[in-house]
């Protein structure tokens, strides 16, 4: 793909576009990867010698938790260019990844505590990864809460961008310190013991479920871009004239 | 540079702060208020926990950081908002000084005047919690460090809310999360003297988030400043 296409759909209202045919696509592979990954994880995998069935929530835990990390960085990038380029699209992107990074970060931390309650016998603990995550919920909590604080989209757009920015140099100092914090309180919790080699048809699942988050992830971020182009757009013709139209779909 | 620009530069940095300094004295209550905060948060631990004295030797460090983290968090909007509100802070943006060092002034007053205030303070409720006299040295040593971290980076937080509606929350809301780093370290320097470890580790790494937050926090304020009176 040579730069002149990249700047082509940099336009919100071919960028629309391209998103709207991608999303039935993401999402038909989000549904096919998730049947599958699901009848490996419940079906196929078999139970483990220590947890019991309960280890099954990796499935969805350990996806959710990377995406969740992935997506902040990726929001960050896009402020970024946003910010950068004074690129409108790129900043949209960003606002439409938030919600869905935040999405993910809280059902890693809510399936990591149905997994601790029966294996640790406890809801929480502060452990680093935890206490990291936890953090990081907050960041973006904060940049949508910044987000939706200023009326001005473009400000929004800027002051925000700075923010995912500062929050992104900081994310690795908070998880080393939280890291270090956590080795210092020994004996206050649980620790996270270095697993036996997993089996490779359970790693196969997490793969398989991992690829379906992320299919989801990006149908998700699409529609919800589109959502964003056109509610930010409305003025322009093109909208309006789209709006007017009949849908066909 | 020329010695000539260097020399102003420097001038209207030292105007910059002088004129912050006066203002915050003539201000008692606004400043005082977040010194008093800081007493009143911390005195109120006891009433809910317990007056147990191991309990409070145990507790106190944390406390006392925790504490001190959201009386600077108190104060922190007021940083730009008042210059906003009278238009003196789109001067300081015209102005030919960098943006960066002037708002590095801004900070340096503004933590003299709330930052240094509470570490003066915070010696009074280590004792309030039975902490031994090496704790309470490194409490302020700790808090000396510290402290600055947190107005500098309180300062893009206050850079970025500057006209924003509920300014204040959304402030505490997107600074807390960032220095969580600065009250491990800080707190944890405490503690480490109460258990008879050496501190140095987390006063060097204390010192090194005080060099990054010099560095950059300034440069990113100044920038959401300029975003922020768009």
């Amino acid at each position: 793909m040579n730069r002149l296409t990249w700047s082509y759909f940099a336009a919100p209202q071919r960028f629309y576009r391209l998103a709207g045919q991608a999303v039935p696509w993401c999402a038909a592979v989000a549904i096919v990867l998730t049947l599958y990954g699901l009848f490996i994880g419940l079906g196929v995998a078999p139970t483990d010698f220590q947890q019991g069935d309960s280890y099954r929530i990796i499935f969805i835990h350990v996806p959710a938790a990377w995406t969740a990390m992935v997506l902040y960085v990726a929001m960050a990038f896009w402020a970024a260019v946003g910010l950068i380029f004074n690129a409108r699209l790129a900043a949209m992107l960003a606002q439409a990844i938030a919600p869905t990074g935040a999405l993910m970060a809280f059902l890693a931390l809510w399936t990591g505590a149905l997994w601790g309650k029966p294996t640790w016998g406890t809801w929480w603990v502060w452990d680093a990864r935890l206490t990291s995550t936890l953090i990081l919920l907050f960041l973006y909590i904060g940049y949508m809460s910044l987000r939706a604080a200023i009326d001005d989209e473009r400000r929004a757009d800027r002051a925000s961008a700075v923010l995912a920015i500062v929050g992104v140099v900081n994310v690795p100092i908070i998880y080393f310190s939280v890291k270090w914090w956590n080795t210092l309180h020994q004996g206050a919790s649980v620790s996270l013991t270095k697993a036996p080699a997993m089996a490779a048809i359970m790693l196969q699942g997490m793969l398989i479920m991992s690829l379906a988050l992320w299919a989801y992830c990006f149908a998700a971020v699409f529609v919800r871009v589109r959502l964003v182009i056109l509610e930010r757009e409305r003025g322009a013709a093109w909208t309006r004239e789209h709006l007017a139209r009949p849908q066909p779909a | 540079m020329s010695a000539v620009d260097r020399a102003g530069t420097l001038a209207a940095m030292a105007a910059l702060f002088a004129r912050d300094v006066r203002l915050a004295l003539r201000r008692k209550s606004d400043t005082l208020g977040a010194a008093f905060f800081f007493i009143i948060v911390a005195s109120l631990f006891p009433l809910g926990v317990g007056p147990e004295p191991s309990l409070l030797v145990r507790m106190g460090p944390g406390i006392v950081w925790v504490a001190a983290l959201l009386a600077s968090m108190l104060s922190m909007p007021r940083l730009f908002a008042d210059d906003a509100a009278d238009g003196s802070l789109e001067q300081l943006l015209l102005s030919s000084t960098p943006l960066p060092l002037l708002v590095l002034s801004k900070v340096a007053a503004h933590w003299l005047l709330s930052g240094l205030l509470l570490v003066i303070v915070a010696p009074l409720l280590a004792v309030q919690y039975g902490l031994p006299a090496e704790q309470v040295g490194m409490l302020v040593v700790s808090l000396l460090l510290g402290t600055p971290v947190l107005s500098l980076v309180g300062a893009i937080g206050a850079a970025l809310t500057v006209g924003v509606r509920g300014a204040a929350v959304l402030l505490s809301l997107l600074v807390l999360p960032l220095v969580t780093p600065v009250l491990i370290f800080g707190a944890g320097a405490v503690e480490a003297v109460g258990a008879g470890v050496d501190a140095s580790a987390h006063l060097s790494l204390l010192g090194a988030m005080l060099a990054l937050a010099l560095f950059g926090a300034p440069w990113a304020a100044s920038t959401a400043l300029r975003i922020s009176l768009d």
